[in-house]
């Protein structure tokens, strides 16, 4: 398939993952965005904090090309997809989840996540019944598998419990040999015990998978991410380590009201 | 694959139950039809239940699985319709180029498919009521041009004198031979709605109705996917097209008019959106009640009653006549009806 070769070509090139360049959104005389630069490698695991209304989900929104930015140029392993349509950006293996599920209520979980891997293959048109050995019905049952749905692979969407429906959010991203994800505040909503296990879902993920995680639970956000960047107002305004974001007091003053630690 | 769940399908499924005990039931009780039939019942009731359950089938395909209320497919049909007018033979004394059925049929048909494409790149941009409003607005633009343009349309007398083929030695205008030939293409439509709807494409453009955005998020082109739905639907509208012109012998404005338009949408609100089986129900009783009502309360009052019947059935089941059984029968029609919204 094509953008596994694309993948392979670009692997060892030292390429980054993403290239974010002066990225800025205005949304009239709001400036939701402004001057973003961020470099994040191949297979790194990055955290994006920030109060509400910092522009996190806006940041999302112009890497996936749901909207443009106003400014900036934005580069996928090397390649700039600024003026790529959506579809052409997930071809190239980027994906995202959404803060609200945004789910197929009226299929079941199989058939969503077979549809999930059959977005980037060939035969989408197709016109036949997938079989039980077709590709993507294979890789879809695997995923089911990372996810921990498994026993709910014919069950209609529209009846799993909003949890099951994070996992599916997550499952949906998995699907199609994705090279880098965006996941927007998978933890919402979830009980301690199924943030556990979205936690070790995200540490189980393959090595060569770079993410962005939204999420206002530290508990999580700092377990699964290596470097942390923090948002405020639509600018980047500190970057370290999980540690560093931790102690740092300025950070503990605008995002955590001085409480945390 | 270690942990498969224990709902898994059995490894084999025989030819018999891979269709379906009900539909096998009903295809057989429509092939015996003919023998208890009069003429008039094969023609009048059975002949136009099956043509104008196509017709609404396939905005059943676009409505139900896609999300696209479509009112301009009576237009797509008329577009079949006026297509095997201008091709083939007609008495009007324009156009009839006398081409035969077996090359005629086949352009109406691409044409009309066509047709139905570009009216689904026409209202792509539009959602819900937006959607009925725009088709709407496209079936009322094609009725009045087909009013008044003559050198294509012939206008307001239209075309007549349009028959039914010949071959094998059939005579395909007699009433039997028509009934099946009906049959034959309903049956197709029905059986191709029914395994497309969970085929690869099938799923898609129920994930597009369901959630346009995540689709484009997965890399899915939805204005494509949507498009080629209006196409797949125009096929299916455009057969029905052909066999209706045949059925009339003549097509003109008056086919294809306003209300004719709306008789589609509620053929299929009556007989129900979940499955392809729900617009040939719902064309059997308007049909039923358009032939007989005359009878029972006269000829002024004919669509109060049916107005009536079908206001009880939107009041009673929003799901039509196949939401009705969905409620005496639950969890029968939950195995049956479980691919549609």
């Amino acid at each position: 398939m094509a953008e596994i070769s694309v993948a392979s070509r670009l692997q060892g090139s030292g390429a980054y993952a993403l290239e974010l360049d002066g990225i800025a959104r205005h949304f009239g005389a709001l400036v939701a965005l402004s001057g973003i630069n961020m470099r994040i490698a191949a297979g790194e695991r990055r955290a994006v904090l920030g109060s509400n209304g910092a522009g996190k989900t806006t940041l999302f929104n112009a890497i996936t090309g749901d909207f443009l930015p106003t400014a900036g140029r934005i580069r996928f392993f090397g390649e700039d997809i600024t003026d790529l349509p959506p579809h052409e950006r997930i071809r190239r293996g980027l994906r995202r989840t959404y803060q609200i599920s945004q789910l197929f209520k009226g299929l079941t979980v199989l058939d969503s996540i077979f549809l999930a891997c059959r977005g980037v293959s060939r035969r989408r048109f197709s016109l036949l019944r997938p079989s039980i050995n077709d590709v993507n019905m294979v890789q879809a049952e695997s995923i089911l598998n990372a996810v921990h749905l498994e026993s709910d692979r014919d069950v209609l969407v529209a009846t799993l419990s909003h949890g099951q429906q994070r996992q599916l959010e997550i499952a949906l991203a998995l699907a199609g040999a994705p090279r880098f994800i965006l996941f927007d505040e998978p933890a919402a909503g979830l009980s301690p015990t199924e943030r556990r296990d979205l936690v070790a879902i995200l540490n189980a993920l393959p090595k060569h998978i770079g993410y962005i995680i939204i999420e206002h639970d530290l508990d999580v956000a700092l377990r699964v991410s290596e470097y942390v960047s923090m948002m405020h107002n639509g600018r980047l305004f500190k970057e370290g380590t999980p540690q560093e974001i931790e102690a740092d007091p300025e950070v503990q003053e605008i995002y955590l009201g001085g409480k945390h630690g | 694959m270690t942990a498969l769940a224990p709902t898994d399908k059995p490894a084999a499924q025989s030819i018999l139950e891979k269709i379906g005990a009900g539909n096998i039931v009903v295809l057989v009780l429509l092939a015996l039809y003919p023998a208890v039939a009069s003429d008039f019942f094969l023609t009048q009731i059975g002949a136009y239940s099956l043509i104008l359950g196509m017709i609404s089938l396939s905005l059943m395909l676009l409505a139900g699985y896609g999300g696209m209320v479509s009112l301009a497919q009576i237009s797509v049909a008329g577009i079949a319709g006026y297509t095997v007018a201008i091709f083939g033979l007609n008495n009007s004394g324009v156009h009839g180029f006398g081409w035969p059925f077996w090359i005629v049929v086949p352009i109406a048909t691409l044409v009309a498919a066509g047709a139905s494409a570009l009216i689904g790149v026409i209202s792509n941009r539009t959602e819900g009521i937006y959607t009925i409003m725009i088709t709407l607005a496209i079936a009322t633009a094609f009725f009045y041009f087909t009013q008044q343009n003559y050198s294509l349309f012939n206008g307001f007398p239209g075309y007549t004198g349009i028959r039914a083929p010949e071959f094998w030695g059939v005579n395909w205008r007699d009433p039997m031979p028509f009934y099946y030939l009906c049959l034959g293409f309903a049956v197709v439509a029905y059986a191709a709605v029914l395994y497309g709807s969970r085929s690869t494409y099938g799923l898609t453009v129920q994930a597009v109705r369901d959630n346009p955005r995540r689709m484009r998020a997965l890399g899915f082109n939805v204005t494509a996917h949507k498009v080629v739905a209006y196409f797949y639907a125009g096929i299916i509208a455009g057969l029905a097209g052909v066999l209706l012109v045949w059925f009339n012998g003549r097509i003109s404005p008056g086919t294809i008019n306003v209300s004719a338009a709306i008789n589609v949408l509620i053929i299929a609100v009556i007989g129900g959106m979940r499955h392809p089986i729900g617009p040939f129900l719902g064309a059997v009783v308007v049909v039923l009640m358009q032939t007989f009502a005359i009878d029972i309360v006269g000829a002024e009052r004919f669509n109060t009653l049916i107005g009536l019947f079908f206001l009880v059935i939107v009041f009673v089941s929003p799901d039509g006549l196949l939401g009705l059984w969905g409620r005496i029968k639950p969890h029968l029609a939950q195995e049956s009806l479980r691919s549609g919204p």
